[in-house]
């Protein structure tokens, strides 16, 4: 069986200072996996270098998705494809309705996948029913891209996105930060709702919190540009409970 | 500047083709005077160059080098081909009125059926037949600009429209300027509207080219007065070919209580100038204006506006968008005068340009001039590139990186655009701008 996402001994470069030295990680369909490090671990990096984010040198390793080099691949290809980061830090695009913003990006993966455009009527039903499922008031779509957005409405915005453009595995960049108790619940539950056997998911957080909700398969940790240990839940819990200095003396 | 210079440059050929163009020129008498002495002013100068000030970023000379002979009238073939290109340009509901290289084109106007308290007329009409007090305020434009006395020397044809006290028009009037020619040539055309009391009416100005012109220039200008109480909506779209050049002038006055809201979009010409003067003459009128440059090869397209504050309690507001992508170059000059008189003048300018390559250049150059203590004034400008992140989250979403600018563009020029009160302009406006975005991807 070929993985969904493989990362293969990467090394990773940003101006001259590796921040990667050498990660390795097999994701199959339908896993979910946690990795969890101090910051400055490494752990953004690898969401942006999976995504395709500029600004990054591979200097080793590679990135396999469904055994094709993601690479080699434009970010808008790799989206085509089925890889969908959400973002930390979604940004604000004033000007550009969400509603014309999804329309738009979803056509375009469809075109890039060589399925036909959906027509706004087409559109607005599926939009609908996303948003209605994740609670998503409409209104919401009328307005820019995030602008004015509360945090928790922006992490709702990007599980939107993933709901809508059903990717095949979703990297959620520090889903958890800036978000209370109770919008992380929601953020949590709708991510929940898109777990499925064919999707995989890497959850990239600081804290177990999240955890409790997205109830990993697989934990990793990462210290200093690899990963440390890994293994099940439970690992997490230990994390918890003895936090990560062990790691970072470890690596 | 030395004199003979300017004539040996570009006055003389232009004298020539002056004295050969005269017979066709519409008017005699007084109207011939007044040519005369615009071309005279014209003559003094010549083509206006870098160290005249207000021409620094826009030398005609560099950039136009010559004054083209005067275009034929056009003939039936030429009417064809203008009939195609002003097909694409209709506004559902709206009044036509166009010009075929320079002269007005009754077949493909619509003059019947006209509201009451509307009237419209030719320029030639006018200069040749019309009313003194019309001919004098057709001529207020000032020859200390050259190229508006060059207008007034030249100018053949154009619509003067005139709006009864109390007429509130509910069809748009479209003025359209086409090219055909298919040779070099240039077309003087002015335009007249003048609006009562308690009138309201919205104008708008599309300049195209029919298919086959490509060299050629539109030497275009309109005199505007709003009365007490009336506003006026204009949209003004200029979409010429890419090598022509449209050097465009306004004069425009305001009552009291007045409204003018303007936008005004420039995609298309080699070279184009649009300078404006806004004057207040009444207190408590609102003017906004907005405007939009989309660039790229190596068009050149400045808008300066001048905006005089002479009278209390009047409210002005300038907003520029300038997208310039390859070697194009954009140009906003902004002045805005507040007289003694004018206390609690409000007045603000924003200008924003967008550089999508290292060799674009945008000019912005506010001046704001304050006589009176008592008043509200501000600008701001920036110029920058897309940013980065913004792009990146959009081609992470699938959109490719043309259509992640596109989209971003799309929302930079949206401000202005959305400016446009009647939906069916601002649908015009945006589908201008969509043609310039997908033309260049």
């Amino acid at each position: 069986m070929t993985a969904l996402l493989e990362v293969k001994d990467l090394k990773v470069r940003v101006e001259e200072r590796e921040i990667l030295h050498g990660l390795t990680l097999t994701v199959n369909p339908g896993e979910v996996h946690a990795i969890m490090g101090p910051n400055g671990s490494g752990k953004s990096t690898l969401s942006h270098v999976i995504a395709g984010k500029p600004g990054y040198e591979v200097t080793d390793g590679q990135i396999l998705f469904r055994g094709e080099d993601l690479l080699e691949m434009d970010p808008d290809e790799r989206a085509a494809k089925g890889v969908f980061l959400a973002f930390q830090y979604p940004v604000e695009i004033p000007g550009v309705t969400t509603w014309n913003f999804l329309h738009t990006a979803l056509n375009a993966q469809r075109k890039a996948r060589g399925e036909s455009p959906l027509t706004s009527p087409e559109f607005l039903k599926k939009v609908r029913a996303v948003a209605k499922s994740l609670n998503i008031p409409q209104d919401m779509l009328k307005r820019g891209v995030n602008v004015g957005f509360s945090g928790g409405e922006k992490k709702r915005n990007e599980i939107l996105q993933m709901a809508l453009f059903e990717p095949a595995v979703c990297i959620l960049d520090e889903m958890d930060s800036g978000l209370d108790i109770d919008a992380l619940r929601v953020a949590a539950d709708g991510v929940n709702a898109l777990r499925s056997p064919e999707r995989a998911m890497v959850v990239i957080t600081h804290y177990q919190r999240l955890l409790n909700y997205i109830v990993p398969d697989f934990v990793h940790v990462m210290s200093k540009g690899r990963v440390v240990k890994s293994g099940g839940k439970d690992l997490a819990l230990e994390l918890e409970a003895s936090g990560y200095a062990q790691f970072e003396d470890a690596a | 500047m030395n004199l003979a210079l300017a004539k040996n440059e570009t006055g003389r050929p232009l004298s020539d083709s002056f004295a050969v163009a005269r017979d066709r020129l519409p008017g005699t008498g007084k109207v011939a005077e007044a040519r005369s002495a615009a071309f005279d002013a014209y003559d003094r100068v010549g083509l206006p160059h870098r160290r005249i000030e207000d021409w620094k970023y826009t030398d005609l000379r560099a950039l136009m080098r010559e004054v083209l002979p005067l275009a034929p009238a056009p003939d039936a073939a030429a009417l064809k081909r203008a009939a195609a290109a002003v097909k694409l340009q209709a506004i559902k509901g709206a009044r036509r009125l166009v010009l075929v290289d320079g002269a007005f084109a009754p077949k493909l106007s619509e003059l019947d059926g006209l509201e009451k308290g509307l009237a419209i007329r030719t320029l030639r009409e006018v200069l040749e037949g019309g009313d003194a007090a019309l001919q004098t305020q057709l001529f207020t434009p000032d020859s200390a600009n050259p190229l508006v006395a060059l207008n007034s020397a030249m100018m053949t044809d154009g619509v003067v429209i005139e709006i009864a006290n109390g007429v509130v028009l509910k069809q748009p009037l479209q003025v359209i300027h086409v090219a055909t020619g298919a040779t070099p040539a240039a077309m003087f055309t002015r335009s007249l509207l003048r609006l009562g009391k308690d009138a309201g009416a919205t104008l708008v100005e599309s300049y195209i080219a029919a298919d086959g012109a490509k060299v050629y220039q539109a030497h275009d200008s309109l005199v505007v007065a709003i009365g007490d109480n009336s506003r006026l909506d204009h949209v003004r779209l200029v979409e010429d070919a890419r090598e022509a050049v449209n050097i465009s002038s306004a004069v425009l006055t305001l009552g009291a209580h007045a409204h003018f809201n303007t936008f005004g979009m420039t995609s298309g010409a080699a070279v184009s100038r649009y300078q404006a003067t806004i004057a207040f003459a009444g207190e408590h009128s609102r003017v906004e204006t907005n405007g939009v440059n989309l660039l790229n090869g190596r068009q050149h397209a400045d808008t300066t506006l001048f905006m005089d504050h002479a009278v209390p309690h009047c409210v002005s507001r300038e907003v520029f968008r300038a997208v310039a992508d390859d070697r194009a170059h954009s140009v906003f000059q902004g002045r805005i005068i507040v007289r003694p008189d004018a206390q609690k003048t409000d007045a603000k300018m924003m200008t924003r340009a967008l550089l999508l390559s290292d060799d674009a250049e945008a000019d912005n150059k506010p001046e704001l001039e304050i006589f009176a203590d008592d008043v509200t004034c501000g600008h701001g400008a920036t110029t920058g590139a897309l940013d980065e992140s913004l792009l990146f989250y959009l081609r992470a979403r699938g959109l490719s990186e043309k259509e992640a600018q596109a989209l971003l563009i799309q929302a930079f020029v949206g401000e202005a655009i959305e400016s446009i009160v009647n939906d069916d302009l601002r649908e015009l406006a945006i589908a201008a701008a969509q043609r310039w975005l997908e033309a260049r991807s």
